[in-house]
């Protein structure tokens, strides 16, 4: 119960200093900015600290749970077959976790971004991002996720990852990326 | 070992020194049974000194077309500028069966071009012209007269005064990239940058007049189609729905634009009326429709669908009717036929072509529906007919760069257009000019 209002204080936090920085385009000039930083900040400045310093539960890890590399929210980056917007079982169950996550902290929105390798037409490629980032939001929504915290866009295989004209490149591309700001 | 000589000229074509960036075309495939043909340069007369070399530019131009072979200059057994001057006997001795002969003198602060096309076996005069040229069009009057030559020879329309758009892309600092839309003459020459963005352009298309440009820009962090005018610059948007907004294709007409639309929750194939913004919704179904193109009188459509678990081409006619249009499958060898670009006939359509091994251009006759593969790397795409039908520009992958090749629809010629650095990619081949 505690940990819930933590969960939602920081994230209410973020939302209100991030707020500003949800373009997609300009997220490689945002600042890294850790979210305990900014909790630990929002709590010295407002006195209201209750809820940050007793949580040390044994190592277990307090922070926000996208810092966590030990939860499934730290995978952001999904991987697809060639022409296939079907989802490996490991990979719908966190997205799952996003999903619930973001049922629990409705301030929070996220960019889901579809992608895909060079080969075939551009277009197609285009359509099949898109269709590719529809199949995580679809997870995501049905989780508890609102549509309104969810800004999916398809870059098809105009912004690839890898630049290779190999295999390993491909397998890169073809992907949904879940960008959370600040992340 | 003629006939190798013939290629070697075609090769590699040389031009002044230029801070411009442009393209530089090689001729990579070979052209059996190409006419031989012999340009002669052109004699300058009268104080005149064109900055460009008229000749060359007809040659490479010819040669380029697959259809003919030009002698180099060296071979050349005379350089005669005007019809009378020609010994033919001797001409037919060389093995020359047609001469291209001419002079260029001042006039009006530019030049006059005068050509001759000579049938040597028959002594006579085919066509011939003199031509007012400003001395800054110098390539454009070249490409006129290599049209001329072309037409007459051939008894089809040259597409040499023609231009290509197309997207290049360059890989700056720390993970930047710059996309420039450019425009060149149809040889590469003469590039002209129209638009430049951080963000990824794509799809360019031309207005059947050939004024306008339609295309994909990122710009705004999603996909929206501009519709541009090439010489003006100016621009507007005309289609920021949500989702996809993409593949944008000119009616015949130049009044509505066939385009990608995701807003109403999945891919679907629209069309807008440019000027009422109108949309007309043509299909409706859960698989991903997208890439239309236009049948030549305006009543129908190609497109790219994977309703039968595999992109393939569909077709389907605009009824007008207020419910959508049935669509019916046309591609059926290979696993993957995307990107239809339909001649301008109407009787042949190109596509990005799959079956296992890579992704080729291929055409399927319309008819008869026999495929044939035109090439044979392994990213192969985007495919643009010329105007005149006979030739495909496409885009593909060599050593792990992007560059332009184009292909004869028989397959015969195949020749690479490359920029001196960065990506090219998306050519799209302009409609002839109708000035």
């Amino acid at each position: 119960m505690k940990h819930k209002q933590l969960a939602v204080l920081i994230t209410f936090s973020a939302a209100l200093l991030l707020g500003g920085c949800t373009s997609v385009s300009d997220r490689r000039g945002d600042d890294e900015v850790a979210v305990e930083d900014i909790d630990a900040r929002t709590a010295g400045d407002t006195g209201d600290a209750a809820a940050t310093t007793g949580a040390d539960m044994g190592g277990q890890f307090t922070g926000n749970p996208l810092d966590d590399p030990a939860s499934p929210l730290s995978r952001r980056v999904f991987y697809f077959d060639f022409d296939s917007s079907e989802l490996a079982p490991s990979d719908r169950d966190a997205l799952m976790a996003h999903g619930r996550y973001l049922a629990a902290n409705p301030g929070v929105s996220v960019v889901v971004e579809g992608h895909a390798d060079e080969r075939g037409s551009r277009e197609y490629n285009l359509a099949l991002g898109e269709r590719r980032s529809q199949t995580a939001e679809q997870v995501l929504v049905i989780q508890g996720a609102a549509k309104n915290q969810l800004q999916v866009i398809s870059f098809g295989e105009e912004r690839p990852v890898a630049l290779g004209h190999d295999e390993e490149s491909w397998r890169l591309n073809r992907r949904v990326e879940i960008l959370y700001p600040g992340y | 070992m003629k006939r190798l000589s013939y290629l070697i000229f075609g090769f590699t074509l040389l031009c002044a020194a230029s801070a411009q960036a442009r393209l530089e075309i090689t001729i990579t495939g070979g052209a059996e049974g190409a006419l031989p043909i012999a340009v002669v340069p052109f004699a300058l007369e009268n104080g005149a000194a064109p900055s460009e070399d008229v000749a060359a530019i007809i040659g490479a131009d010819l040669a380029r077309s697959g259809r003919f072979a030009p002698m180099s200059p060296e071979q050349l057994i005379a350089r005669p500028s005007h019809g009378k001057e020609v010994d033919f006997a001797a001409w037919r001795e060389a093995g020359v069966e047609t001469l291209v002969v001419g002079r260029i003198q001042p006039r009006d602060g530019g030049y006059a071009v005068q050509f001759q096309l000579l049938d040597v076996l028959r002594g006579a005069q085919l066509t011939g012209y003199v031509i007012p040229a400003p001395a800054v069009l110098m390539r454009r009057t070249a490409h006129q007269i290599a049209d001329l030559i072309y037409e007459k020879l051939t008894g089809e329309r040259g597409a040499f005064n023609t231009h290509v758009a197309y997207v290049t892309v360059e890989n700056l600092a720390a993970g930047e990239r710059r996309f420039r839309l450019a425009v060149a003459d149809a040889d590469g020459f003469n590039e002209q940058v129209i638009l430049t963005s951080s963000q990824p352009l794509m799809s360019p298309a031309w207005s059947p007049e050939g004024k306008r440009l339609a295309y994909v820009s990122f710009e705004a962090g999603r996909s929206v189609v501009y519709v541009q005018n090439v010489i003006t610059g100016q621009r507007e948007k005309v289609a920021e729905f949500e989702g996809i907004n993409s593949a944008p294709a000119w009616s015949p007409d130049g009044r509505r634009l066939a385009m990608t639309l995701s807003k109403d929750g999945n891919t679907e194939i629209y069309v807008l009326d440019v000027a009422t913004r109108a949309l007309t919704r043509i299909t409706r179904h859960y698989a991903i429709d997208t890439e239309p193109a236009w049948l030549p009188d305006g009543r129908g459509l190609i497109f790219t669908s994977d309703r039968g678990g595999k992109p393939q081409l569909y077709r389907v006619d605009l009824t007008g009717g207020a419910t959508e249009p049935t669509a019916r499958r046309i591609t059926f060898e290979g696993d993957y036929n995307a990107r239809a670009a339909i001649a301008p006939d109407g009787k042949r359509v190109a596509m990005v072509h799959s079956s296992g091994k890579g992704f080729q251009i291929a055409v399927q006759d319309l008819e008869n529906g026999n495929l044939r593969v035109l090439t044979e790397s392994r990213l192969d795409e985007s495919p643009s007919f010329a105007p005149n039908g006979r030739m495909i520009i496409y885009a593909t992958e060599v050593r792990g760069r992007g560059v332009l090749e184009a292909v004869s629809v028989d397959g015969r010629a195949r020749q690479r257009l490359g920029l001196a650095s960065g990506d090219v990619r998306e050519p799209a081949w302009s409609p002839f000019y109708s000035e």
